[in-house]
């Protein structure tokens, strides 16, 4: 019975926490890094320092998430961290620098005003980029890293195949409709109407992203559609497009109407979902297909020294973000900062 | 030329982690010295300490994400560059690391939100608490990280199967042997680094008559600690190379170019000031010493011996050049910082401090002494470890990730020029606020009432930067 809980659900929960940490990860610097990306679509300067400092109270705290989620990884499961790693080399590197350009712009864009256009490129490339390569490496570690003797034995490029950019074209949008929902409720004037009219391509094209997804990978892995269209499977998983379905439509419709909160709510549940999906694609394996999370996982003695930690910090965590937020609450006027 | 991926993977790390701890060694004493002076105005409401913590607010600003984004960057090199270090010590160190995140990087990160952009949003009370929590954030990152790095150069507590370490004691992990004189000394390096950059800033605005009033506070408050710490610091780092002599002979023998010989170094042991390290020969060139001062030092008695170099298997022993050099380096900053403290805290006590226009000419350029002496302490720290990376567990060249050559020659060019960069760029800026220093509350200007700005922590100085006609 002890063993059975040290070796079998001790790692279900730590997948379940990591999970968690990239869901939050993606939704809350997915609103920052979405202000980025939508960054060269105004040229006005007061409605850019409008869309910056909506943010800048943030947006170190939400990537932290981002630590989190890799350190977690590592943490848990070494095993899968020592495989993944290598085997998405450069988008992750490229990813950090796009970061590191951009965590500096915060500060950077306003103290070297009037002079500020080349950070002004940093933060929106920075953004953009940073967001693609995530997309790269989401899309590369579905599609499958090949394993040898427990050591990734591809090469610096096999991460390149379209199914991973795809899922960094997606993945770009997607951060970027969520910034636009967080502009319709954070912000009011132009910048709101602006906001609305950048929504309806978003939409599209993030939905146009699912629909490509669900038909690729079933029909690329077979593991896949083995997993989502056998009965009775299908009819318990059916729930999961349904949903996915009822949520695309409430987010067309909080765009058309410039509804802030639901478009917002709408996307954060389709990421949510998309999410889930992914879940159900893999489990249990954490490097798809050859390494499952049983065989990743840390000793148990480390495991359980961290959730020991983790169960009474996550929730302070939560709640002293959720403080910061409440700081910072309200609409912010054009031209406006919180000073 | 065959591209070595081990030897282009320790550069990146070196030259990345290099580059990060230029900004924690600044920022967790630049927290603590924030909160202070604003915990000062809250007690006297003395509106002195209140415009200084405005403006050391804005230079935190910009050092801060600096040290954010280069320290994301290394958590993720642990995997990228070194999977094979990550699988067999992340039983041990993942956890500490784990912690870190739970316990340090959430507050200081989210906090930081509070600290830069809550000044008229929460009650000065709750503001002084946001810069609590940012500096115990950065203070307890250091802890977690360097009880990492500790156990690496002496592992304790742990036990080792089929290549992969597990822990047994996690006390002991996280209190390995070297760990306390570490942190104690890394925390007042800090705290010395910055109150070096502090006081140099005072002198450079006493000398253009920017601020008087506060840059005599600074220069007051900055000697008063310096006073203290400096010397204590000597005293920590005799107790690190204590501490070392016992866990880590090899490194010893190397920071101290003791070669001896391999049947037992006999005593009375001279202490080198100068050599040049001649490894082929395995001896010291042009070698300039004291004689019996090293016996002295490292073994409390005039004839007492430590073990040379010679007695350790070659392929066991660092290469000696780094870690003698970085170490003389960092003690001749140690002895540049005593000069300048004891010259600061005659001439405070005759009461010429700040009329002393010599002595401000030279403290002025002090500023980068603190960072000299912390990155040449990491160098013989780090590169004295060598061969090992987890001593006794893991060698660095067995450590690496299966990633090609030419990946990481890519990144490592891609990180010398981002890094290059932004590290001017932030240098230029930092430099640019000190030139034009805080901006000083006149009698019945109440807050900063130009307010309805955009959001930076650093941006009034921009502004006033350009008012100024710059
Ligand atoms: C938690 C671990 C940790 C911490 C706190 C530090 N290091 Fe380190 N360091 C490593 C973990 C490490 C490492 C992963 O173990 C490396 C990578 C390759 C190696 O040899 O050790 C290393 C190597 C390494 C090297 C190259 C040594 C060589 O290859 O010969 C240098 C110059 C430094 N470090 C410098 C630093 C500095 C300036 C630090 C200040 C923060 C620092 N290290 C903190
Ligand atoms: C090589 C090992 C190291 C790694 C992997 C590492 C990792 C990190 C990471 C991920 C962050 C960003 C946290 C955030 O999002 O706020 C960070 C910041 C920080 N690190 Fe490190 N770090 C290392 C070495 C050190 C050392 C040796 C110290 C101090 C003694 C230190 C002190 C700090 C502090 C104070 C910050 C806050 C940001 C700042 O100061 O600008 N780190 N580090
Ligand atoms: C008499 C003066 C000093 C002595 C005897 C001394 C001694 C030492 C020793 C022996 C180490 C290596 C510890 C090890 O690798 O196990 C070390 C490391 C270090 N020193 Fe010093 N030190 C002195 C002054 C300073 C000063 C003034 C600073 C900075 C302000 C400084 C910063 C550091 C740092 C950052 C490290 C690396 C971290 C560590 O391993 O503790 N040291 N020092």
């Amino acid at each position: 019975m002890e063993t059975l809980w040290f070796t079998y659900y001790l790692p279900l929960i730590w997948a379940a926490l990591i999970g968690v940490a990239v869901v939050l990860y993606v939704l809350l610097d997915g609103f920052d890094l979405g202000m980025g990306i939508l960054f060269p679509f105004t040229k006005d300067e007061a409605e850019r320092d409008q869309m910056m400092s909506s943010v800048a109270p943030f947006w170190d705290g939400n990537e932290t998430w981002l630590v989190l989620g890799g350190g977690g990884l590592w943490v848990a499961f070494p095993q899968a961290f020592a495989i993944i790693m290598p085997s998405v080399y450069l988008p992750i590197i490229f990813m950090l620098l796009a970061l590191v350009f951009r965590g500096v712009a915060f500060e950077f864009r306003f103290v070297s005003k009037p002079n500020h256009r080349k950070w002004d490129v940093a933060f929106a490339l920075g953004s953009t980029v940073a967001a693609f390569c995530q997309g790269i490496v989401l899309g590369a570690i579905v599609y499958g890293v090949p394993v040898e003797d427990g050591q990734f034995s591809g090469g610096s490029f096999t991460w390149f195949h379209p199914f991973a950019l795809l899922c960094g074209v997606g993945l770009v949008a997607g951060y970027a409709l969520l910034g636009s929902g967080w502009l319709m409720m954070r912000t009011e004037g132009e910048l709101a109407a602006k906001a609305k009219r950048w929504g309806r391509p978003l939409v599209i094209a993030l939905l146009a992203f699912i629909v490509a997804v669900s038909v690729w990978t079933p029909l690329a892995i077979p593991p896949i559609a083995d997993r989502w269209f056998r009965l009775p499977e299908f009819l318990y998983l059916l729930p999961v497009p349904l949903l996915t379905a009822g949520f695309a439509w409430l987010a067309i419709r909080g765009v058309e109407k410039g509804k802030g909160p639901q478009t917002f709510l709408s996307t954060v549940a389709l990421f949510v979902l998309c999410f889930a999906g992914l879940a159900i694609s893999t489990f249990p394996y954490l490097v798809p297909r050859s390494v499952t999370l049983w065989e990743a996982a840390a000793a148990p003695e480390s495991q359980l020294f961290l959730l020991l930690g983790a169960v009474p910090m996550v929730p302070i965590i939560l709640i002293y973000t959720g403080f910061v937020y409440w700081t910072f609450r309200g609409t912010l006027k054009p031209g406006e900062g919180y000073h | 030329m065959e591209l070595d991926p081990v030897v282009l993977a320790r550069l990146q790390f070196a030259f990345t982690v290099t580059f990060h701890i230029i900004f924690p060694s600044f920022t967790i004493g630049l927290a603590a010295w924030i909160t202070t002076l604003e915990g000062m105005w809250l007690k006297t409401r003395n509106d002195r300490y209140h415009d200084l913590a405005r403006f050391w607010t804005k230079v935190f600003a910009v050092s801060f994400g600096m040290g954010v984004v280069s320290g994301i960057v290394l958590s993720y090199q642990f995997g990228t560059n070194w999977s094979r270090f990550s699988e067999v010590t992340g039983n041990v160190i993942g956890p500490l690391i784990g912690y870190e995140v739970l316990t340090a990087f959430f507050l200081e990160a989210t906090f930081l939100g509070v600290m830069l952009f809550g000044w008229d949003r929460v009650p000065p009370w709750l503001h002084f608490c946001a810069c609590l929590a940012v500096a115990v954030g950065t203070t307890a990152s250091a802890f977690w990280i360097l009880s990492a790095n500790s156990w690496m150069q002496f592992p304790t507590g742990h036990e080792v199967r089929d290549g992969i370490a597990y822990p047994v004691d996690w006390l002991k992990i996280i209190f390995s042997p070297t760990f306390p004189t570490r942190l104690g000394h890394m925390v007042v390096a800090a705290y010395i680094t910055t109150a070096f950059v502090v006081f140099a800033s005072g002198a450079r605005w006493m000398l253009a008559g920017i601020a008087p009033e506060n840059a005599k506070t600074m220069l007051r408050m900055s000697l008063g600690i310096l006073i203290v710490l400096v010397p204590l610091q000597g005293f920590l780092g005799d107790a690190s190379g204590e501490n070392t002599l016992k866990y880590q002979p090899v490194k010893v023998a190397a920071m101290e170019g003791v070669w001896g010989s391999e049947e037992g170094t006999e005593g009375p042991l001279p202490w080198v000031v100068f050599a040049w390290p001649n490894e082929a020969e395995e001896r010291n060139d042009y070698e300039i010493a004291i004689p019996y001062l090293g016996s002295l030092i490292l073994t409390r008695s005039l004839d007492g011996t430590i073990k040379g170099l010679k007695e350790f298997s070659e392929d066991l022993r660092p290469t000696v050049a780094i870690p003698f050099f970085t170490f003389r380096i960092m003690l001749a900053m140690w002895g540049i910082m005593m000069l300048a403290v004891i010259t600061g805290g005659y001439l405070w006590y005759k009461g010429r401090l700040f009329d002393s226009r010599t002595y401000l000419r030279l403290a002025r350029f002090l500023w980068p002494i603190g960072f000299i002496a912390v990155l040449a302490g990491w160098y013989t720290t780090e590169t004295g470890r060598q061969p090992w990376l987890a001593t006794g567990i893991l060698r660095t060249a067995d450590a690496v990730s299966p990633v090609s050559a030419g990946a990481v020659l890519t990144s490592l060019i891609l990180f010398v020029v981002v890094y290059g960069i932004v590290f001017s760029a932030g240098t230029y800026y930092i430099n640019r606020l000190l030139k034009v220093g805080p901006h000083v509350r006149t009698k019945g200007e109440d807050e900063d009432v130009s307010g309805r700005r955009p959001l930076s922590g650093a941006k009034d100085v921009g502004r006033e930067v350009i008012e100024a006609g710059e």
